[in-house]
């Protein structure tokens, strides 16, 4: 087998391995709440303001966009529900799972990677504890939990930034803009993009602890991981986009 | 190849044609050696040759390609993920460079064995905590970081963390490399009175014949991925194969150092140098 699709399926093989021993041990004993509580604060709350900042220029941005190609339609009204379903379905879910992705990721990358390279990993199974039930556990439930909560809040945010575009900027009428935002939307909408958001959480944090936990080569093996776990992560955050949203609505 | 010279019933481990291959570099190439319980045997040889290759299919973090290590009656390469675990309750693994959880103060680290694998109360653990740092001559260091202490000191508390939790079987990976004279004498006498006083069987991989003399009930030499000369040290000492007369005796000429170097790229899991080092073993012998 040439290669590079030997080594896709070998990536393949290790991610669904991960996925299994981490749904194998997550209903085990001790549960370390400590942990789990610590991973939720480095990856959600760590990553809120450059989410925030995201989903607001987003917003923003999308207001001006579709302000200017709505306007030859003459139907600058619908700017503000445009804005909304943008965020709420697509944008403010993929923006903030590959902003996490390059942020606490590859973050996972290279503390597993660094850990395994020192022979950390080797300690902690020799003082019988698993180490995918110790350090991958955690963190992958910790950012399947709050990338969720940071796009609920990118997704106010971000509405907020195409609201203040549209009606500062643009002259749009605040009530009616208001309005707008809220008429066509659907909890469905708003529901998909958080379990979109889930799911990449989920991914991205597996994805970023695979590729530490089977880290070789010393410093540059972490340096490789680290990359790797950002990049494999964005591709499987798009292309599962794709999947999701196929099956969502 | 020498037979294990071990002549007692009882055999606490035993290591049976054990191989193992990363990529095309063959590390282990049909081990055999027998460890009784309670006796301490230090594994010697070069860079590369597989010594910690060796520890870790003893404590089952490796897998053999082949053969067999036996612990307590148990082979440990058929055990299941969960078994291991704890099987792995009988053993304290000190590694090469510490091996220290750098994101725990040193409190913790030492901590961390008991608090996994006994029942102990808070209050028994900070006792024995400060006993074990007080056994490799570490006080006041328990609320700093690994980051904070010199190589040599992390090694220490990696003998520390090791020794914790009372184990039946110790591995030592090169315990007092780097580390003064003093140290190392200081680290030879808690492991000599580990195995005298609490019949603790202990494996030692190191480079320092002197520390190895002075430790081992038995020493063993590793080349090309074989034992090739087993002894108790005054007859180790006094034996006539060449190799072991060069290692021995440190000289750079002898027949240890005409080996093939390494071919192939080192592919191994481990990349801390000496596993995998430079002198791989293509064996032929």
């Amino acid at each position: 087998m040439p290669g590079p699709l030997a080594g896709f399926f070998e990536q393949m093989g290790r991610f669904i391995q991960m996925m299994g021993r981490v749904f194998a041990w997550t209903p085990r004993p001790p549960y370390d709440w400590r942990e789990l509580f610590r991973q939720m604060v480095k990856v959600g709350v760590n990553s809120t303001p450059v989410v925030l900042l995201t989903a607001m220029f987003t917003g923003m941005v999308l207001a001006l966009q579709t302000f200017s190609v709505l306007s030859r339609f003459n139907a600058e009204s619908f700017v503000g529900s445009l804005v909304a379903l943008s965020m709420v379905r697509e944008l403010s879910s993929v923006l903030s799972g590959l902003i996490v992705a390059g942020r606490a990721g590859s973050a996972m990358g290279a503390e597993l990677g660094t850990m395994r390279v020192t022979e950390q990993i080797d300690a902690l199974e020799v003082m019988a504890t698993d180490p995918v039930h110790y350090l991958v556990v955690p963190r992958v439930w910790a950012t399947t939990i709050m990338l969720p909560l940071l796009v609920a809040l990118g997704n106010g945010v971000g509405i907020f930034g195409g609201y203040l575009v549209s009606v500062v900027l643009m002259g749009a009428n605040p009530v009616s803009y208001v309005n707008r935002t809220f008429q066509f939307m659907q909890l469905n909408d708003l529901l998909s993009g958080l379990v979109k958001a889930a799911v990449f959480g989920f991914l991205l944090a597996v994805i970023g602890c695979q590729q530490g936990f089977y880290t070789t080569g010393g410093a540059e093996g972490v340096g490789r991981s680290t990359t790797a776990a950002v990049v494999v992560a964005s591709i499987a955050i798009l292309i599962s986009d794709f999947f999701l949203t196929r099956l969502l609505f | 190849m020498t037979e294990p010279s071990s002549k007692t019933d009882t055999v606490k481990i035993r290591i049976r044609d054990l191989r193992k291959s990363f990529g095309p570099k063959v590390v282990l190439d049909g081990v055999n050696v027998d460890i009784v319980p309670a006796e301490s045997l230090v594994v010697i040889g070069g860079s590369g040759t597989g010594k910690s290759v060796l520890l870790k299919h003893i404590i089952g973090l490796l897998r053999p390609d082949s053969g067999t290590v036996v612990v307590d009656g148990t082979a440990v390469e058929t055990l299941g993920n969960r078994e291991i675990t704890e099987f792995r309750r009988k053993f304290g693994m000190a590694f090469q460079e510490g091996a220290l959880f750098d994101s725990m103060t040193i409190w913790q680290n030492v901590a961390f064995p008991l608090q996994r694998l006994t029942k102990m109360s808070r209050g028994e653990i900070d006792d024995r905590v400060e006993e074990c740092l007080g056994m490799v001559r570490l006080e006041g260091v328990s609320e700093k970081l690994p980051s904070q202490l010199s190589g040599g000191m992390r090694r220490r508390v990696g003998f520390a963390r090791a020794v914790a939790h009372q184990p039946e079987i110790l591995l030592f990976d090169e315990p007092t490399t780097g580390l003064d004279p003093i140290t190392t004498a200081l680290i030879d006498e808690v492991i000599l009175d580990l195995s005298d006083r609490l019949k603790t069987t202990t494996i030692t991989i190191t480079h320092d014949m002197e520390s190895a003399f002075r430790i081992g009930d038995r020493i063993a030499m590793l080349n090309r991925g074989k034992i090739i000369a087993e002894a108790p040290p005054e007859e180790f000492k006094r034996l006539d194969d060449p190799r072991v007369q060069q290692f021995i005796h440190g000289r750079a000429e002898g027949p240890l150092s005409e080996e093939t170097p390494a071919r192939g790229p080192s592919d191994s899991r481990d990349d801390l140098g000496e596993k995998t080092g430079e002198s791989g073993i293509p064996s032929r012998s």
